[in-house]
């Protein structure tokens, strides 16, 4: 749509700006400000300048959270996308059951997330849950509580368990504007199923797929409440991700000084990972349309 | 080259199972022959069936009842893959992350060709449409012409199908494209002599693209032929009405003999029609009726339109309004005129179906 | 064949879709499951449906006060957070869809960014900020809190359905005299009525999951339900039958939402973008 140049526009933009300078802007002025600044306590302050980012920056601490968040983020991704991709072709296309399965399947998606952790707390305990008990009467060793691997198993199956809904939701809606013409048209040209796949339903899903890959990064790059309710971390520190870590050091340890330079960090490498998204996936639509 | 005449035997449709009554079936029983070669236009306004139709012969629809024959090949149900047609829908439809070359090479790849046989082929095929300048630019590049060019193409390169079935394929381009298109989809089909049937509800469309029409009204098909008997002679008042612009007149009068009688005007008729029983109705075309004929049929003038090439003067006779074609010179006045029908021109209808005249009399001098 | 062949991928598409729903459903139902027994029948007996079916551990919510504020708690601060977002978003979406003007892609995107904010960053210095304005435990900065995270996806959402509506409508409008306010609310508003629709569902899902930024910014008068159900550990150990309860009675809402939504999930999921 071609749109008009007009300065007043700023005023119907003017209440957002405020409201999100007043949440966003003074609370990361607070943030910096702790950053570069060292306290014996008593509201008492003095300069520090970059001390805290180099520390952290040598923490091996900071380094194994990080790793673990990377790990945590691409295997749920890895695992998500196309399980998501595949439910979305699998939902039925209308009728009664297209909608049985939409308010079904977007059920895990408004559950309080600590619920979530609830659940499957409840669901995978050896004493009490279903999978717990049903595992240790097969034999299998299975503890979160105690074993790093249950553990993780434990907080990527929830993971899916929450979250692939949302990307077979957005998937499902990218396919459900796939005019029937396509499919006939490629009933006519002998294409195969996966031919289907690949040349009409993966390049029409490619727009909010992208959305749901981005969404699905950032949200699991910042997971704090699950695991905090099912492993708070543990065992050990084996599912110590940025976040959980982040507030213990600044809720829990009041190190306010490494937990806001810890923060920036944190937000910058969360924006730079998704600017550098952001921009491989406009730069892709240019490239074909520039091509004309 | 290989191709086919197409049967359709006692085919009808209906979208959900078990059918009530007729009104449930959006094709109702048909029987056709489509010739080996020719260009056919299915005509008719939306939701008349002419889609469902042609998709039964694409196969993308089973029938509910009657066989489809390709020769002398029953193929109601083989499916579409196999039956060697290609059809070009509504809005284009192309692989928009192939290019415009992937595109054309797509359904020769499905089909095993070879890489030889396969470039050669598209080549011959894209200098054909013009689309050779494009052949390596993605397809979704390109302008809504260009990709209905390109689904057009699709169709060509198989040199193996029986018909190329056209879906309204001119619905999303632009008026000065759509004359070129046509242009080069009619010198297409003397080239390649390739049975087309091409759905639309545009009458310009269809007479000027078709060998012979085949005109549908609520899953029917009521007149096929060619364009000229489509206007000289519509088999059913909606034929009479839909075709021609602006349509035939249809009054409703009585018949007997060679007179018919409008509210007590006589109206002579160029043949003799006895004294059929049941709805009773002439139809006139616009271009045959005269103003100032001496004892026409008083009219009341209500409005003259300038059209540019001629006037339609909209007229009211005995509480019918009608429609007639007046030339650009003539200058016209609203008020009072008495109409002339050209006696030959006029055409009888029972029950809305076109009435034959007894044979062997002549209309009353 | 053709009809034998279809019916076998019907039902493999079935059974996909039937494993898919049953993986979602199982741990739920085994939360409603605990939630319908006595403690002591969870501790000591295994059973995949409960022995002695009791409604007590639903009793004990609804009638302490503890519990059951905090369900109103958690609602007060969503409504006051839809309502927030949408009246400032809804101006700003737009003027983003409709003009061009000074630094606005600037602003989007720094809009967006603040959506990639991880909340534990917040987390401290929000409970500074709202504890210096003499805000700390009320409903309000848990709603401005979230707005924080609602606003720009608001924005984002509601302008991928207005840039839909095309412009000749608000000029039509102008010339027969509306005043941008009428124009706004009586012929706007209802062309984008789903995808406003669809934007409360966001902001309602995203206030109504979030335990972080609700728990710091509250003690005892807004404390939301989330919060309350990590403190169940008392005395005699875990209260497992009450914690289940209470979380099969945080998925109602949601459900319920979702049900009023359902014919708009499918297209309110591709956020008015395709």
């Amino acid at each position: 749509m071609e749109k008009t140049v007009n300065q007043r526009a700023w005023l119907l933009v003017l209440p957002v700006f405020l409201l999100v300078a007043f949440s966003a802007v003074i609370p990361l002025m607070t943030v910096v400000n702790y950053s570069v600044q060292d306290t014996f306590g008593n509201n008492k302050f003095f300069w520090a300048g970059l001390e805290w980012f180099s520390e952290l920056l040598h923490s091996e601490r900071l380094w194994s959270a990080f790793g673990r968040q990377i790990a945590f983020s691409a295997i749920i991704l890895a695992l998500e996308v196309p399980l998501g991709v595949f439910v979305a072709l699998n939902m039925p296309k209308k009728g009664i059951w297209a909608s049985v399965c939409l308010v079904l399947m977007a059920l895990p998606l408004l559950i309080p997330w600590n619920v979530v952790g609830t659940i499957w707390q409840i669901f995978s305990r050896v004493d009490i849950g279903l999978l717990g008990h049903t595992l240790a009467a097969m034999g299998i060793d299975y503890n979160y509580t105690r074993d790093p691997l249950a553990a993780w198993t434990t907080l990527v199956v929830m993971d899916v368990w929450h979250w692939t809904s949302l990307i077979a939701l957005l998937s499902y809606a990218g396919l459900q504007s796939i005019p029937q013409a396509y499919y006939q048209a490629a009933k006519i040209d002998q294409a195969s199923r996966l031919d289907v796949f690949r040349f009409i339903e993966l390049p029409k899903m490619q727009g909010v797929l992208m959305i749901a890959i981005l969404i699905r990064f950032m949200d699991s790059f910042m997971i704090y409440t699950e695991p905090f309710v099912i492993t708070g971390g543990g065992p050990g520190n084996s599912t110590t991700f940025l976040s959980i870590d982040l507030v213990k050091m600044a809720l829990g340890q009041f190190d306010l000084g490494p937990a806001a330079a810890f923060s920036l960090m944190y937000f910058l490498v969360v924006m730079l990972v998704s600017w550098v998204f952001y921009t491989v996936m406009t730069n892709m639509e240019k490239a074909d349309t520039f091509h004309g | 080259m290989r191709m086919a005449k197409i049967t359709l035997s006692n085919l009808a449709h209906a979208y959900h199972p078990n059918p009530a009554s007729e009104d449930d079936y959006a094709l109702k029983q048909t029987s056709h022959v489509w010739e080996d070669g020719k260009a056919y236009a299915l005509l008719g306004p939306s939701g008349c069936g002419k889609t469902t139709l042609l998709n039964i012969i694409s196969g993308l629809i089973t029938p509910s009842q009657g066989r489809v024959f390709f020769d002398d090949d029953d193929v109601t149900s083989i499916p579409t893959a196999q039956r060697n047609i290609a059809q070009v829908f509504q809005f284009p439809v192309v692989y928009d992350t192939m290019t415009v070359r992937e595109n054309l090479a797509f359904a020769l790849r499905n089909r095993g060709m070879d890489k030889a046989g396969i470039s050669r082929r598209v080549d011959i095929i894209a200098v054909m449409l013009g689309l050779e300048e494009t052949l390596d630019c993605k397809a979704r590049a390109l302008s809504a012409d260009a990709k209905q060019k390109i689904s057009l193409g699709r169709g060509l390169v198989r040199e193996d199908v029986n018909a190329i079935l056209f879906d309204e394929p001119l619905t999303v381009i632009d008026p000065a494209m759509k004359l070129e298109l046509r242009i080069q989809l009619k010198s297409l089909h003397n080239e390649l002599g390739h049975t087309m049937i091409y759905v639309t509800h545009d009458q310009t469309e269809a007479l000027s693209f078709a060998d012979e029409v085949v005109v549908m009204d609520k899953g029917r098909v009521l007149q096929t032929g060619t364009p000229e008997a489509l206007f000289e002679a519509p088999a059913h008042t909606f034929v009479g009405h839909f075709i021609g612009s602006p349509g035939m007149n249809v009054l409703d009068v009585t018949v007997d003999g060679s007179r018919a009688y409008l509210d007590g005007n006589l109206i002579k008729l160029g043949h003799h029609y006895g004294t059929p029983a049941g709805k009773v109705q002439i139809g006139i075309r616009p271009e045959h009726i005269s103003l100032n004929a001496t004892n026409g049929l008083p009219a009341q003038i209500l409005r003259v339109e300038d059209v540019g090439r001629h006037k339609i003067v909209r007229a009211q006779a005995m509480g019918q309004t009608l429609n007639l074609i007046a030339s650009n010179q003539t200058t016209i006045n609203t008020g009072m005129a008495s109409l002339g029908f050209e006696r030959g021109k006029i055409s009888v209808f029972v029950d809305g179906w076109r009435f034959s005249p007894s044979h062997g009399q002549e209309g009353a001098m | 064949m053709v009809d034998k062949l279809k019916s076998k991928n019907f039902n493999g598409r079935a059974l996909v879709m039937i494993a898919y729903i049953l993986f979602l459903l199982l741990p739920i139902y085994w939360l409603i499951n605990m939630s319908l027994k006595q403690n002591s029948e969870i501790i000591s007996v295994f059973s995949i449906w409960p022995k002695n079916l009791t409604f007590d551990n639903y009793r004990t919510i609804l009638t302490d006060p503890s519990w059951y504020m905090g369900y109103i708690n958690s609602m007060i601060y969503v409504v006051e957070n839809v309502i927030i977002s949408l009246i400032v978003a809804l101006p700003a979406a737009y003027a983003f869809s409709r003009y061009r003007f000074l630094g606005d892609k600037h602003l989007f995107f720094w809009l967006l960014s603040n959506r990639m904010a991880p909340p534990a960053v917040f987390a401290l210095p929000f409970f500074q900020l709202y504890s210096s304005i003499g805000l700390f435990d009320t409903h309000i900065a848990v709603a401005l809190a979230h707005t924080l995270f609602n606003v720009p996806l608001a924005v984002w959402i509601l302008e991928g359905f207005m840039r839909g509506v095309p412009k000749e409508i608000d000029e039509t409008a102008y010339i027969d005299g509306y005043s941008f306010p009428r124009f706004f609310v009586r012929i706007f508003m209802p062309l984008i009525a789903s995808g406003i629709g669809v934007t409360a569902f966001f902001c309602f899902m995203f206030s109504w999951v979030e335990l972080l930024l609700s728990r710091t910014l509250t003690s005892i008068d807004a404390k939301p339900i989330t919060a309350v159900m990590t403190r169940t550990v008392s005395a005699a150990g875990m209260d497992w039958g009450v914690l289940a309860a209470a979380g099969v009675l945080t998925i109602v809402p949601g459900a319920l939402v979702i049900y009023f939504v359902r014919h708009y999930i499918a297209k309110g999921f591709a956020l008015g973008r395709v």
